[in-house]
């Protein structure tokens, strides 16, 4: 399942995919059935898509974006406005998605159209994020209104609507959070597999590998990248609003440096070069912080991220687990005794 | 030099270790009770532990003493600590973990107003019980929070009142960190300002990282008030207290406080760059009283250092005791059956009388005026006995609408 | 005529800020393109150096001075163990400088614990009409100009600085000349660090030493050097002169949120407009 497979996926994968599908969505009934667990994990999700909206444009279109929690922020705070003044959740769903898409295609035709170069490009995504961040954390004041629903600065907003099941008006609980958050992501991931192997996937894959010789065959490359970077904001957004609905709070931190950086250590820590890597990335470091957190020494927790991001880097090229299974492939043939 | 701390932190976490192990032993042997679980979130790692450090060992003392002397109702105490690493997303996550998985019957948490507004709406879901054992702006009107920290009317009035009325510093610029707690604060400051005669000349407003002041200071030179009034909040915003004194200097112009020295910010700041600064507290390690003597010696001799204890570490002590008195009072400790009991419980501590008020679930306490000394602690000036949270009492009556859970802001 | 003076005086605070912390990566990313997200942390372990000597009862500007060598020595050691082993792999450099940067925010976090640390430094004051400023104040200004003007010569006009420039310009010819590139490097990288160093020892009696110091300069830094354009010391200084003028105004007139929402954007448009930063059609100068 690597990034230069262009091809079809084969029957397994499938199968697969249908499996995991299946047993999501019975998983709270049976095997997690834990409302503590089922929250914990679906976290886990809901970052696992900002993740893969990140090494999507990294791994696939070779945009190095900073910034994707600017659109993890706007979907997230896009639909607290929206759902507090609408008293209606499933158009806000959609329409916050929405909103981030269009101002994602303005940003992404601002940059890509001025044919910024790739360094640029990154640091303006992250400038874009930090405004957010300043900008949202500056709403204290009580003049500070969307409608009726007051934007609260640095504090962020405590009363988001839990998601509605359409046409009946019944919350969903933690179980259908869970599940929806799962099934959200599994069909994310399977959407951009098979995209890959659109004409669409296949340019890009082709702007990250030369993006010369693809110009040269006549592919306009900035179209294609501003489409792959609306669809990057597109699941970063949605990431967004799950993350809003998750706990029921939205807050400026979903903007900021910290939150940008870790998107980048759950990518780098599975691996950028597979779609499933970043989501096995933030399960691990999530899985991590939150039971550090309860054991007390979560002092030590950025020393060692760090320590691992530099040896990672020096280490292994492609990322934590694509070096890992690399190396246990690599071993595993030697046991066998076949040349290498 | 700072190497106190580690052994602070060992002492802290081995007495947290000893807590829990003491109450499991008592729990298998001779009470044979249900031990009562007693959630602790707050900020052990991340730029707000400044003001969290001390208050965890705080609450793990309270916690020991009360297990030393038997339990409450009968249950041996057991606490269980969550780090929400200065992070609102843990602080959401811990709390619903503690209630709903580890099912404590009580949340002793928060530092920031963010943190507790956070945390409300989840203590409501499951109909829990949070003590929120800070200072904050005031307001809060929810049967299922307790407030054992000053809020304006408590801090403020009297503080005000000395600078404005019975010093002459009419004019006045405040200067306060831009979040829910500056913003409310700061109009509790012009109100009560205005209303003791008083001119505020300006309300500015700094993000949590500011840490260049140059600006305002010249545009506070420019205006020429007669005081300063802080409302800053944070690492980086101390310093301000450095460039003020590098720049105009208290001796020429009063620079008075909400919140400094509750970060023990003293101890950071240079002997001159301390002196002189007013607050309002209800709590400081030399306040000259017998209780405030004994309870920073048993602190100290409890983390294993002579480091200054400060307002927020006796606050989670006084949190627990409180709430300790309620359980003790309702026979049970089962949120609900405490949240009846509250009104009228109190507990002798380091900084005097508490009293819970049930109607508001504020706490009454007593008040004093001190003044920052060139020996980097303070010295009182002037003390109020029994201030009642009159700020929230105006707004909000529990025993007339017991589902309210709003956050009542002043209108100026 | 004092409100003027007033203005003179913001403006060129907000600049030597700008400078002092973006000089450093300048010089690294600049002359080397190697991308140095532990930057902040180099001026954070500056900060530290000056607090541990001054609480150690020595002067400060022992301090300062000996936070240059430190931090200047750590550069060379940080080179050697892991910049080398990433040269023109752009990207990666950054991942494992951003892991160094949390190595160090953690390592000093636990040594010394994430509250401020304090360095007093009573110089005296000085008027102009009303306004009040400290005189360390124009020390840190003066140190800032002091640095710029010190690397340029060091640059232009040494031996050093001509082999160094020649290395940057064309690493293969240079080394077909005799020139040793991987000493070459690991001393700019040193340098670097150094003036890094020296600039976080020289802001903390004003702004203080916290753990948390690098990571609300970093951005800024980054920006300013960025914005700068190839030509590392002469597009630093034209940015940091942009950003500052514009910074010392606004945050005098509309406070510092309005002023730094401000330089974000000014930097964002200056991008999109001189997509290689200012100094991007120059050819010749530093």
């Amino acid at each position: 399942m690597g990034a230069n497979a262009a091809s079809r996926p084969r029957a397994s994968w499938w199968v697969v995919v249908g499996v995991v599908l299946i047993a999501a969505i019975l998983a709270p009934y049976y095997l997690i059935t834990d409302i503590s667990d089922q929250i914990d994990i679906s976290i886990i999700f809901v970052l696992a898509l900002l993740a893969l909206s990140m090494s999507f444009l990294w791994g696939y279109a070779g945009i190095l974006s900073f910034g994707q929690t600017a659109f993890f922020g706007l979907g997230g705070y896009a639909y607290t406005v929206l759902a507090l003044n609408l008293h209606e959740t499933t158009f806000s769903f959609f329409a916050a998605i929405g909103v981030t898409m269009l101002f994602a295609a303005v940003l992404g035709y601002f940059m890509i159209y001025g044919r910024l170069s790739d360094i640029y490009l990154s640091v303006i995504t992250l400038v874009v994020t930090l405004i957010f961040e300043k900008a949202i954390k500056s709403t204290s004041g009580d003049q500070y209104v969307i409608g009726s629903v007051r934007l609260n600065g640095q504090n962020g907003i405590p009363t988001v609507p839990s998601l509605q099941i359409p046409w009946s008006g019944t919350e969903l609980s933690f179980d259908g959070v869970f599940i929806l958050d799962a099934v959200l992501l599994i069909l994310v991931y399977a959407g951009l597999r098979l995209l890959l192997i659109t004409p669409f996937g296949r340019v890009l894959v082709g702007i990250r590998e030369n993006t010369r010789r693809i110009e040269l065959l006549g592919y306009d490359s900035r179209r294609y990248k501003l489409g792959a970077f609306v669809i990057g904001g597109g699941i970063a957004a949605l990431a967004g609003v799950l993350f809003g609905v998750w706990n029921n709070f939205v807050a400026p931190e979903m903007f900021g440096l910290k939150r940008a950086a870790e998107v980048i250590v759950w990518v780098i820590v599975g691996g950028r070069s597979t779609l499933v890597g970043p989501i096995v990335g933030t399960a691990i470091v999530q899985y991590l912080q939150n039971k550090l957190g309860t054991q007390s020494v979560g002092e030590w927790l950025p020393l060692i991220l760090g320590l691992v991001l530099i040896l990672v880097v020096l280490l292994f090229r492609g990322g934590l687990l694509p070096g890992i299974v690399g190396g246990v492939g690599w071993a595993w043939r030697r046991v066998r005794g076949d040349a290498t | 030099m700072r190497f106190d701390r580690r052994q602070f932190f060992r002492t802290a976490t081995g007495a947290l270790a000893y807590a829990s192990s003491m109450s499991l032993l008592k729990a298998g042997r001779v009470y044979g009770a249900e031990p009562i679980r007693v959630g602790n979130i707050l900020d052990k790692t991340g730029g707000l532990n400044i003001y969290s450090l001390k208050q965890i060992a705080g609450v793990a003392m309270a916690v020991d003493e009360i297990n030393a002397a038997g339990g409450l109702v009968g249950r041996p105490l057991e606490l269980v600590f969550y780090d929400s690493q200065s992070d609102n997303q843990f602080n959401s996550q811990y709390a619903t973990q503690a209630l709903a998985k580890d099912k404590v019957s009580v949340i002793h948490g928060g530092i920031t107003s963010s943190s507790r507004e956070v945390m409300r709406p989840i203590v409501r879901k499951f109909k829990g019980l949070l003590f929120y054992n800070s200072l904050y702006e005031g307001g809060v009107c929810d049967k299922r929070h307790v407030s054992t920290g000053m809020v304006p009317a408590q801090q403020l009035e009297p503080l005000v009142d000395y600078v404005v009325k019975e010093n002459g510093k009419k004019k006045g610029y405040i200067l306060a960190a831009d979040y829910n707690y500056g913003q409310i604060t700061s109009k509790w400051m012009q109100k009560l300002i205005r209303e003791a005669g008083g001119e505020d000349m300006a309300v500015e407003f700094f993000p949590l990282d500011v840490n260049n002041f140059a600006p305002v200071i010249a545009k506070i030179q420019s205006a020429k008030p007669d005081v300063v009034w802080s409302v800053l909040v944070g690492g980086a915003h101390i310093a301000f207290y450095r460039q003020f004194e590098a720049t105009i200097g208290k001796k020429n112009m009063m620079l008075a406080s909400t919140t400094y020295g509750v970060g023990r910010e003293q101890t950071e700041l240079s002997p001159q760059e301390g002196d002189g600064i007013i607050i309002g507290t209800s709590f400081v390690d030399s306040l000259p009283t017998d209780a405030a003597k004994s309870f920073v010696a048993k602190f100290q001799k409890y983390v294993g250092n002579n480091e200054y204890v400060g307002e927020y570490g006796e606050y989670g002590y006084r949190g627990v005791n409180l709430w300790a008195a309620a359980v003790k009072k309702a026979g049970a400790a089962d949120p609900d059956a405490v949240i009846a009991a509250l009104d009228g419980v109190s507990f002798q501590g380091g900084g005097g009388l508490y009293t819970i008020d049930g109607k508001t679930n504020h706490t009454t306490m007593d008040i004093h005026i001190v003044k920052g000394n060139a020996s980097q602690t303070f010295d009182v000036i002037k003390s109020f006995p029994q201030r009642p949270p009159k700020d929230t009492q105006l707004v909000c009556d529990l025993s007339k609408n017991p589902d309210d859970t709003t956050q009542y802001e002043p209108k100026i | 005529m004092q409100q003027l003076a007033n203005y003179a005086y913001l403006i060129g605070f907000s600049f030597s800020i700008f400078v002092l912390i973006s000089i450093g990566l300048a010089v690294i990313f600049g002359m080397m393109r190697v991308i140095n997200l532990a930057q902040g942390e180099f001026l954070m372990l500056g900060a530290y150096v000056c607090v541990i000597v001054t609480t150690a009862g020595l002067s400060v500007w022992l301090g300062i001075v000996l936070a240059a060598l430190t931090v200047g020595l750590f550069g060379i050691v940080v080179e050697r163990l892991i910049i080398r082993h990433l040269y023109g792999r752009i990207i990666d450099t950054l991942l494992a400088t951003w892991g160094l940067s949390l190595f160090l925010i953690g390592g000093v976090t636990i040594l010394f614990g994430p509250q401020s640390e304090s360095v007093g430094v009573d110089l005296g004051k000085f008027s102009i009409g009303d306004f009040t400023y400290s005189v360390y104040s124009l020390v840190m200004m003066a140190t800032a100009v002091a640095m710029l003007v010190a690397t340029y010569a060091l640059w232009r006009f040494t031996r050093f600085g001509l082999i160094v420039r020649g290395t940057m310009q064309n690493a293969r010819m240079a080394a077909a000349m005799g020139i040793n590139t991987d000493r070459v490097y690991m001393l700019t990288f040193g340098f670097g660090s150094a003036l890094t160093g020296l600039a976080g020892a020289v802001l903390v009696p004003i702004t203080g030493a916290s753990p948390q110091l690098g990571l609300t300069y970093i951005a800024k830094a980054f920006i300013t050097v960025i914005a700068g354009g190839p030509l590392p010391l002469l597009g630093s200084t034209a940015a940091s002169g942009l950003f500052g003028f514009i910074d010392g105004i606004m945050d005098y007139r509309y406070g510092p949120v309005l002023a730094q929402i401000t330089v974000l954007l000014v930097a964002i448009l200056l991008l999109r407009l001189l997509p290689s930063g200012i100094t991007g059609r120059l050819r010749r100068g530093l």
